[in-house]
This record gives C-alpha cells, structure tokens and sequence, in this order.
C-alpha cells in the first residue's frame, strides 16, 4: 500500500477503512486527510464510517453478568489448589 | 483435570494470573458474547478459554502479551467447537461482492428525499439491538475479525497472529464482514419502511 497516492475520490477510499482502523502508514494518513479536509462528500463517508465502527464498537461493552464472575472466581481458586507449588 | 505442567506455576503465577483475568474479564466476556451470540455459551467459552489459558500458562513467554494471547485463546477455542459442530462447506467465499457495499452511497442519494441529512438520521436511529442482529448474523470467520478489530481494537498484524491467518486475509474477511453487516442493516432499514426511491413515505407493512 505504501506506493499508492492519493489523487482522487476512489483512490481516498479504497484507504479509509484502513484510516479508520488506525492501519495506514503515516504518509499515506497525511495524504487521505488532505483529501478529506477538501472533498465534502468523501468527508462524510469517512465520518459516516467512523460512528458506525464506533457503535459497533459498544456492542462490546456488555456489563458481564454476576453468574460469570462467580464461576470465574471459582475456576481462579480451583487452580490455587495443590499441586501448585 | 490435567495435571501437565503444573510444577512450573507458582503460587506467584496464580496471583499475577488472577489480576490478568480480573482486569481483562469484561474485554474476554464482550468477545465471547459477540463470537457466541448467546450469554450461556458466552459463559461456557470464557470458562473453558480461562482453563486452557492457566494450564498454558508456562508456554506464554512475554507476559505483556498475555491479552493477545487470551485472546487468541478464546477465538481458537469458539472456532474448534464450531469446526467440530458445523457440517457443510467453509464459508470463505461468501460475500466477497460485499466488501465493497457500502451503506453510506446508499442513503446518500440525492434521490432519497428524507430529512436533511438522511445518513446521520440512520445512525441517531440505529439500534443497538438491530446493530448487534447485524453483527450476530454475519458468517463466523467474518464475524471473529470485525469483533476483534472493531471491538477489542486488536492490530491487523495481532489479528493475522491470533487467528494464524495472512494479514491479506484479515483485511478481506474485515472489508468483507463489514459489507455484510452494512447490507443487513440496508435490508432492515427497507423492511422497517425506509423508501430508497423517495415515494411516498407510506406505513410499514
């Protein structure tokens, strides 16, 4: 990816998942916001993208129930027990 | 329970254990809950990940690494049940015309005469419920890099080394599962009423 330019609308996303992900190498970034900082519509695709991948992401954050921390605990001292030394 | 190795745990390894699993419980539950998409298996894989990754133990080298590698544990533990559950042919070619789907070009038509700013009415609107049927739905290869991406935030290169997959592989499975799961939410969006040809507005069926 590091021969690659960014001179159009296609060529900035093609990368920007990569943007997003925090995956591109420094010079392409710098280009891709570049094109952003111009480019209205690609502007917001990216943001658009962005809050998606972030929702997406607070589907992880799932408070983890009182069954699963107390077989947790219990599996934590069933492996204190001998023969540990 | 195995006794294999045990002689090389000590009573210091147990409690820098314990800590390692207290403060990385909720990050391991999340992924197994998304990887299982039920709480009772969710359940069952963390105990099991938890057991592998304690008699392990000796083998993990750097220890800083101990997150990927519980990780690793838990995505190669969900996958061998699911190999050993599953009939019928791998997946890996499914959705490849859906990597380059995107739902932004879909609502961002001049045609689509919604409100002012039809893709930021999607998102306020989109639920989280709706949003994770579209996750939950998604092909298990898939599914297993846009969680570990997405939600646990792991590296392209850390998500090749969990899943012992190429990076090239990654970036396919992840532009792959996202298509997917934009298409899903596509799909519920027409269902629930949305008009793409921007006739009239109508009541949901």
């Amino acid at each position: 990816m590091t021969h690659l330019e960014i001179q159009n609308c296609e060529d900035a996303l093609r990368v920007l998942a990569e943007h997003l992900d925090q995956e591109l190498d420094e010079h392409l970034d710098r280009q891709l916001l570049e094109h952003l900082d111009s480019c209205r519509s690609c502007y917001s695709r990216s943001e658009f993208d962005r809050r998606l991948k972030a929702q997406v992401k607070d589907l992880g954050r799932e408070p983890v129930p009182g069954t699963v921390v107390d077989r947790v605990h219990e599996l934590l001292r069933e492996f204190a027990l001998p023969p540990i030394v | 329970m195995t006794e294999v190795a045990t002689a090389t745990r000590t009573t210091a390894d147990h409690a820098w254990f314990s800590e390692q699993v207290e403060s990385t419980l909720p990050e391991l539950y999340g992924a197994a809950a998304r990887l299982c998409r039920s709480r009772a298996d969710a359940e069952d894989l963390v105990a099991e990940s938890l057991t592998k990754a304690w008699q392990g133990l000796p083998s993990l080298r750097r220890r800083e690494a101990f997150r990927c590698w519980v990780l690793q544990i838990v995505a190669n533990t969900y996958f061998s049940q699911y190999r050993r559950a599953r009939t019928g042919p791998e997946i890996d070619n499914v959705g490849a015309d859906a990597a380059d789907f995107s739902l932004f070009e879909r609502l961002h038509q001049p045609i689509l005469l919604w409100w002012g700013n039809p893709e930021q009415e999607f998102l306020n609107g989109l639920l989280r419920e709706d949003l994770q049927r579209a996750l939950d739905q998604l092909p298990a290869q898939y599914r297993t890099v846009v969680v570990l991406v997405d939600i646990q935030e792991m590296r392209y290169r850390d998500v090749a080394d969990c899943l012992e997959i190429p990076v090239g592989t990654v970036r396919s499975r992840l532009a792959r599962g996202r298509g997917l799961l934009q298409q899903h939410l596509w799909q519920h969006a027409l269902q629930a009423g949305l008009r793409p040809d921007g006739t009239d507005e109508g009541e949901t069926p």
